[in-house]
């Protein structure tokens, strides 16, 4: 399962995070809920899928189980916690936002046939009961309203800015699709209780029942109508005052922390064109890593610290280091002179090769690390340099065999650099999974 | 020969900055039909001037570079995304919406109008960094029932291909290294482009999945 197996790369950090059900936003055909469960018991969406299936039929427990996880199990879906940069664009509608196509659709007609199905086979099976056609129809009609709550509740999650109210929270902003959910559903519930009443007694019997119901709901409104409305507007008080704060201090204290300091800088080293371009460029890039990319250079894995060792040598260096990796993996014992021989081929292509750029690719397999430094420098004559400097053999070549890995060097005067590292992996228990 | 192209991007400053460094270029490669800031203004200079290339950034206003590809629909004029983020769902968005190419904003002159060429010919444009975005997101195993054998995997060759890219080969480079010629490379990246494009894989339509994009 892709699932597994990319969570078996993810570096191990701290303690174990409790495993929280969610339901599944991405992979729903109603609710997410048969998904959500299979990736939380880690067995094939298929399964469950048929096992509400069989349930719903044999007796309807599946169904019951079905709408009980629906209303307690959270959705994946929630506030976003991006990059504060990419959250702003998409505030600012930069990013692309929902767009609903009719690509629900398929899933939408398969699960009704299905459904249509069931109750057909269910309904010669057992005969139909006076009770059965309202409850079929009313469990739809629950069904497509709870759906709309989804949908506004997932709408509510992407925007932060507005206020919250009562009707928002109801219809979320607006559109046809949630307007027909919400009066297909309601005219469902309706029928339901409508039918019931018909079949069971009189059906003069079954206008009072529809009406009495409406009156029900009526009063109900009336009454709790303003204390769910003032619960609602603080609430969303509260909640916009506080995102607004935090979002604001976090700003403050990373300009100070960061930007201050380097224009502080700047201006006392306005004469000094090379300091103004190093203070410059390092600025831009703590910058943009903080707006932008998920990839940082904390916590301990091999990614991280080689875009570390990067970060390192373009200060001191002065040249700009391109650092690409795919996969990632736990930065363990053996891993260590992979990362220093690097910083050692960085520093080396920085103070000989002539050249601004040097290029990084590490690609981590479940058995080997391979890293990659190239440079499109002036390269050398790899048989010419003298056995005292210790740089490329001691330091590079040397290391990766002690460590039972292997280093080679591919140059030639004027052709540029690239040093290539190889280290087995020793395969983690925990990863075997 | 000269390549028309539009600017898209909501900085007026950087839209400045590509202008003056895309005309200074010897031997004019590059002439600038339109700018736009925005979605909707992007959309009708592009309709207007119908320029071989648009530089188009990954995020506009108006829904972002995508929305700018979707409404102006099928035609000849090619996108080639310019961005300052790298957000790995961006930029994989972006080219699943039709971009032929994603470079960032600290490309060079020469290498952006080399790049704005190679888009204008119809080949694909890999950065190191889209390679290893691709890479990552062609890792790791799929569900073999689900497996589209054209689509949802890359060949040997491809595979190597990119992995050159990512480690900062040209193409030149790329094509010297496996021996193969040039024009070789190109069929593979522009393979490469239509699975990135096409495929159904997990690893892709979840970056997308959030927020729509495909």
């Amino acid at each position: 399962m892709t699932a597994t197996a990319s969570r078996a790369e993810e570096p191990h950090t701290g303690e174990r995070e409790v495993r929280r059900a969610t339901r599944s936003t991405d992979d729903a055909y109603v609710a997410g809920v048969a998904a959500g469960l299979a990736r939380h018991l880690g067995v094939p969406v298929l399964w469950v899928r048929l096992g509400f299936v069989l349930t719903a039929v044999l007796g309807g427990i599946g169904i019951a189980f079905y709408a009980g996880l629906w209303m307690v199990l959270p959705s994946d879906d929630s506030f976003s916690d991006e990059a504060p940069g990419l959250a702003g664009a998409t505030r600012a509608g930069k990013r692309p936002g929902i767009q609903r196509r009719f690509t629900d659709l398929g899933p939408m007609i398969a699960v009704g046939s299905l459904g249509l199905g069931i109750v057909l086979m269910v309904e010669t099976a057992f005969g139909r009961g006076a009770l059965f056609w309202p409850v079929v129809i009313g469990i739809g009609g629950v069904a497509l309203i709870w759906r709309q709550a989804d949908e506004a509740q997932r709408e509510r999650w992407l925007d932060t800015t507005q206020r919250l109210d009562p009707f928002r929270a109801l219809v979320g902003n607006g559109g046809w699709a949630a307007w027909t959910r919400l009066v297909v559903g309601g005219l469902l519930i309706l029928i339901a209780l409508g039918v019931f009443a018909w079949t069971s007694g009189a059906g003069s019997i079954a206008g009072e029942v529809v009406v009495a119901g409406l009156f029900g709901i009526a009063g109900l409104a009336l009454t709790a109508g303003p204390w769910v409305f003032r619960l609602a507007s603080d609430l969303a008080d509260e909640r916009s005052e506080r995102v607004r704060s935090q979002e604001r201090a976090d700003m403050a204290a990373h300009l100070h922390d960061s930007v201050l300091q380097t224009l502080a800088l700047i201006q006392k080293n306005a004469g000094d064109a090379t300091t103004v371009a190093r203070l410059a460029r390092s600025q831009e890039r703590d910058l943009r890593s903080w707006l932008f990319a998920e990839q940082s250079t904390e916590g301990e894995s091999l990614a991280a610290a080689l875009r570390r060792v990067a970060v390192e040598v373009e200060d001191a260096h002065h040249v700009t280091v391109e650092t690409v990796t795919v996969g990632d993996a736990p930065l363990e014992q053996g891993l260590n002179p992979v990362v220093q021989a690097v910083r050692e081929a960085l520093v080396n292509a920085a103070k000989h090769a002539g050249t601004d750029r040097v290029d990084v690719y590490a690609e981590v397999a479940p058995t080997a690390v391979e890293v990659f430094v190239k440079d499109r420098g002036r390269g050398f004559d790899l048989e010419g340099i003298a056995d005292d400097r210790h740089g490329v053999r001691g330091s590079i070549i040397d290391r990766m065999e002690r460590h039972g890995g292997s280093a080679e060097v591919r140059t030639s005067p004027g052709a540029g650099t690239e040093v290539v590292l190889r280290m087995q992996r020793t395969p983690h228990k925990e990863e075997e999974r | 020969m000269t390549t028309s192209v539009v600017i898209v991007d909501d900085h007026a400053m950087f839209r400045a900055g590509v202008r003056a460094e895309l005309l200074g270029q010897p031997g004019a490669p590059v002439d600038i039909v339109g700018e736009a800031e925005d979605v909707t203004s992007a959309v009708a200079a592009i309709r207007a001037s119908r320029p071989e290339v648009v530089l188009l950034d990954v995020h506009l206003p108006g829904g972002g570079g995508v929305e700018v590809m979707r409404q102006v629909g099928p035609s000849d004029t090619r996108f080639l995304a310019l961005s300052v983020s790298d957000s790995a769902e961006d930029v994989i968005g972006t080219i699943r919406g039709g971009a032929r190419g994603y470079v960032t904003k600290t490309i060079t002159g020469p290498e952006l109008v080399d790049a704005i060429r190679r888009v204008a010919e119809g080949d694909a444009v890999f950065s190191p960094r889209l390679a290893g975005f691709v890479l990552d997101a062609f890792a790791g195993s799929i569900e073999v029932a689900a497996v589209d054998e054209d689509l949802d995997r890359l060949t040997e060759r491809e595979r190597e291909v990119m992995r050159l890219i990512a480690r900062g080969y040209s193409y030149k480079e790329v094509a010297k290294e496996l021996f193969i010629s040039v024009k070789t490379v190109e069929t593979h990246m522009s393979a490469v482009l239509r699975k990135l494009q096409l495929s159904s894989r997990h690893e892709l339509t979840r970056w997308a999945s959030d927020r729509r994009l495909l």
